[in-house]
């Protein structure tokens, strides 16, 4: 029968539908600004869907995809981890000056990038494990313990990178960076898109192996199992034998691990060191996170949205359209697909009961008076 | 229905608890304490400016908008749904204050920033209360949107504006500021530089001359939030909306109505509290200017365990910390560290009579690392004392978070009959 199909639709209804809705309250914005929203929307897409452009967002996106995972990692458990853009940053600033330290010059360098990926991973976790410890030991929300780690982590690389500390001055800048990373641990670019003059950030590979690898433990692994069932009904989770505490320590290690890595392609691929302007993507990635609903692919495809307007909105100066309609659209997006998603989820619940309720009353509705013999 | 609940006051909820909170003789001996203690604090160190009113004057403009947020925060979480895009609607009360602060006068820029911020809590309901979206999701989108909405709005309205632009406004009337008349005889008592004497000058000058309106709103918002909370009919049914939804359904509460009522008002306050920052604090809208301030608002709130009069404290305490490092005073904050190891050490022993060793020992110990700490060291980094409303946030929560209380419901989903 079509029932799979009914269950589906609303789904699928969802995300296209509040796509719809964020253009529409975007094109409000625009008309009242006097701009026409579909040339907008075209030049858009034009400019969006040139080589260049296709490069460009494909790097961007690697960053927002592996932020989106680290929170979807939270999500899946019921854990906001709003501390990503602290974690990160920190990870960052502690691998690019390690890497770059004499003593592990005498590293070969693929090696080096693995350690230097370790370390992000490790800081990472740790800052993320902060807060994780406090919800164990003292039922401190990780809401409020992750946005204060988040300015006292800011607090921290700002203090760390300066000139006494971690940082060197470029000459004849004013710009304070960790000391570039020896040449023999740059990541390499992938010429992904033909045509394009530049190529794609190798880090994008591991951006799939994490996606890879957050399908897998979290589908297909006990302790993926034990997650998801934890952050579904803890109660009914502890009653068959999942430590809640142990769930929620890892959980949290986990997403901050992956956090970690968020700064990575950048300093591999791009920058080869830790500047200032690393951080911001945090509050993002909460909502690509919450565009892709948690899924491996969901998010990618968030990812890749979310990098295409940022990208696609460089054109719109051009047409002297304020290209800030850009960061409208993707807030009213999150915004229209969580509700969207609450609705779809309320349609498609009351379905199912109507549907339970038809089986259960059908068959023949004056049994229950013949039972009492 | 208003009659449903009108006697319930008197019935079993009458009697706060007492047992923990401290009386009013208590209270007034801590604040006391802490006084000479700092007042102590300062004849050794010689930091002039811990007590100096313009330290006292910055310190009540920085906790003004940490504790309006406070107060929006506690609004909403009364009425249980946890707000955290208060940053957002702190966002659009910093730019609606300035926008119409600038065309109309500084007052339309208050009832703007109101609006503006009321708009927002709108739309956390609007997710939270009618669509059942999770809260923290719904205020983390309100906050995206809050500032990309601004970032166009600027670029439409202050784009090509003498001193306007994509990111700041042009700049802002600002509000009447009022004075004590006859406080400045205060100011040579205060520069004579007297134990506790001119301690005590230096802070009633602060708090008493050059105020801002604003800020005399603000503070009187706080007795009021209590007063409409805890002694009316309708601060019960918020409450109860917030304590336990399904018995007050069942009491004839609208509920979803009372949360609509919570979290507009509370946008409301944040929305004030961006216009101080917008329009008193600085007279000029900029991009980002609420840093974070509606999250330590809201840590303000929850170090003060969802009561006014404790939020108003933790607002305070921030806004302290946070203007000596705005002045510039590392010497100052320096000078604290030897404050907080008075404090630790009291507390330890306070802990020690009575008969907790452990907890005891742990404060004097700390007390000790931070003297020593204070003895070894000239000044304190600035990006440290940046931090230290959010350290402290930590360390509280860590501490107190036991005998804290939230409302019963507070950040669960409420669906009619389910």
């Amino acid at each position: 029968m079509s029932a799979p199909w009914v269950r589906l639709l609303p789904r699928l209804l969802a995300p296209v539908g509040a796509l719809l809705i964020a253009a529409a309250i975007s094109s409000i914005a625009l008309l009242i600004s006097n701009q026409d929203p579909a040339t907008a929307f075209s030049s858009m897409i034009e400019y969006g869907t040139r080589p260049e452009s296709l490069v460009s967002i494909l790097n961007r996106s690697i960053d927002l995809y592996i932020g989106g995972v680290a929170v979807a990692i939270g999500f899946r458990m019921n854990l906001f981890n709003i501390g990503v853009d602290g974690q990160y940053r920190l990870a960052s600033l502690a691998a690019a000056s390690l890497g770059a330290a004499p003593f592990l010059q005498w590293l070969p360098g693929v090696l080096r990038i693995l350690v230097i990926v370790l370390i992000a991973m490790v800081v990472g976790a740790f800052w993320a494990g902060v807060a994780a410890l406090l919800k164990v030991t003292r039922g401190v929300s990780e809401v409020i313990s992750t946005i204060m780690l988040n300015f006292i982590g800011g607090q921290l690389v700002a203090y760390l990178l300066t000139t006494n500390h971690l940082g060197v001055q470029a000459k004849g800048s004013n710009d304070v960076a960790t000391p570039l990373l020896p040449k023999d641990s740059w990541i390499s670019g992938i010429p992904l898109i033909p045509d394009a003059r530049s190529e794609v950030n190798g880090f994008i590979v591991v951006a799939v192996g994490v996606g890879v690898a957050y399908w897998f433990v979290l589908g297909r692994t006990r302790f993926g199992f034990d997650l998801r069932a934890s952050g579904q009904n803890a109660t009914s989770a502890v009653a068959s034998g999942v430590n809640a505490r142990r769930m929620v320590l890892y959980a949290m290690l986990l997403s901050g691990a992956v956090a970690g890595l968020v700064g990575m392609s950048q300093l591999l691929g791009e920058r080869h060191a830790h500047t200032t302007s690393v951080g911001g993507l945090g509050f993002t990635a909460i909502g690509i996170a919450l565009l892709g609903r948690n899924s491996p692919v969901g998010i990618a495809l968030a990812a890749l949205l979310w990098a295409f307007l940022d990208r696609s909105a460089l054109i719109l100066d051009l047409n002297e359209i304020p290209k800030e309609i850009v960061t409208i659209m993707q807030g009213t997006t999150v915004l229209a697909v969580v509700v969207a998603y609450e609705l779809a989820e309320r349609i498609s619940r009351r379905g199912q009961q109507r549907r339970a309720g038809a089986t259960v009353s059908e068959p023949d509705p004056r049994q229950p008076s013949e039972v009492p013999a | 229905m208003s009659t449903v609940l009108a006697s319930a006051p008197a019935a079993p909820v009458a009697p706060p608890p007492r047992d923990r909170r401290f009386s009013l003789p208590i209270l007034l001996l801590v604040i006391a304490g802490g006084l000479v203690a700092l007042a102590a604090v300062r004849a050794i160190t010689g930091a002039n400016d811990l007590t100096s009113h313009g330290a006292v004057r910055a310190a009540l403009q920085s906790a003004v908008p940490i504790g309006l947020a406070g107060l929006g925060g506690l609004w909403a979480e009364r009425a249980g749904v946890v707000n955290i895009g208060l940053e957002g609607q702190m966002i659009f009360g910093t730019w609606f204050g300035a926008w119409a602060g600038f065309h109309w006068g500084p007052w339309a820029g208050v009832l703007a920033a109101v609006a503006g911020g009321a708009l927002g809590g709108l739309l956390h309901a609007l997710a939270t209360v009618t669509f059942g979206v999770d809260h923290i999701i719904s205020g983390v989108a309100i906050t995206i949107l809050a500032g990309g909405a601004t970032r166009y709005l600027s670029q439409l309205a202050f784009q090509g504006l003498p001193g306007g632009g994509v990111t700041q406004s042009p700049p802002v009337p600002e509000l009447p500021r009022l004075s004590v008349p006859g406080a400045s005889v205060l100011d040579r008592v205060e520069r004579a530089h007297w134990f506790l004497a001119s301690d005590l000058a230096g802070i009633l000058r602060g708090a008493l001359t050059d105020v801002s309106t604003l800020t005399i709103v603000a503070a009187l918002l706080v007795p009021l939030t209590f007063w409409v909370l805890w002694r009316t009919a309708f601060g019960l049914r918020l409450r109860s909306v917030g304590e336990n939804p399904h018995a007050a359904e069942s009491l004839g509460v609208n509920v979803y109505r009372y949360k609509y009522y919570g979290v507009v008002i509370s946008g409301a306050l944040a929305g004030l509290g961006g216009a101080f920052l917008s329009m008193v604090a600085s007279s000029i809208y900029r991009e980002s200017q609420t840093g974070g301030r509606g999250y330590i608002g809201l840590a303000a709130m929850i170090f003060g365990n969802w009561r006014p009069g404790g939020l108003a404290s933790g607002a305070l305490l921030f806004g302290y910390t946070d203007a000596l490092q705005l002045r510039g005073g590392s010497q100052s904050v320096h000078a604290l560290l030897l404050f907080l190891a008075f404090v630790l050490a009291a507390v330890g022993l306070w802990q020690v009579l009575r008969g907790r060793r452990t907890v005891g020992a742990v404060a004097i110990g700390a007390a000790v690392l931070v003297g020593l700490w204070y003895a070894t060291t000239d000044a304190i980094p600035a990006e440290f004392v940046q931090a230290a409303p959010h350290i402290t946030t930590l360390v509280v929560l860590a501490l107190a978070s036991q005998r804290l209380r939230m409302p019963a419901a507070d950040g669960q989903r409420y669906r009619r009959g389910g």
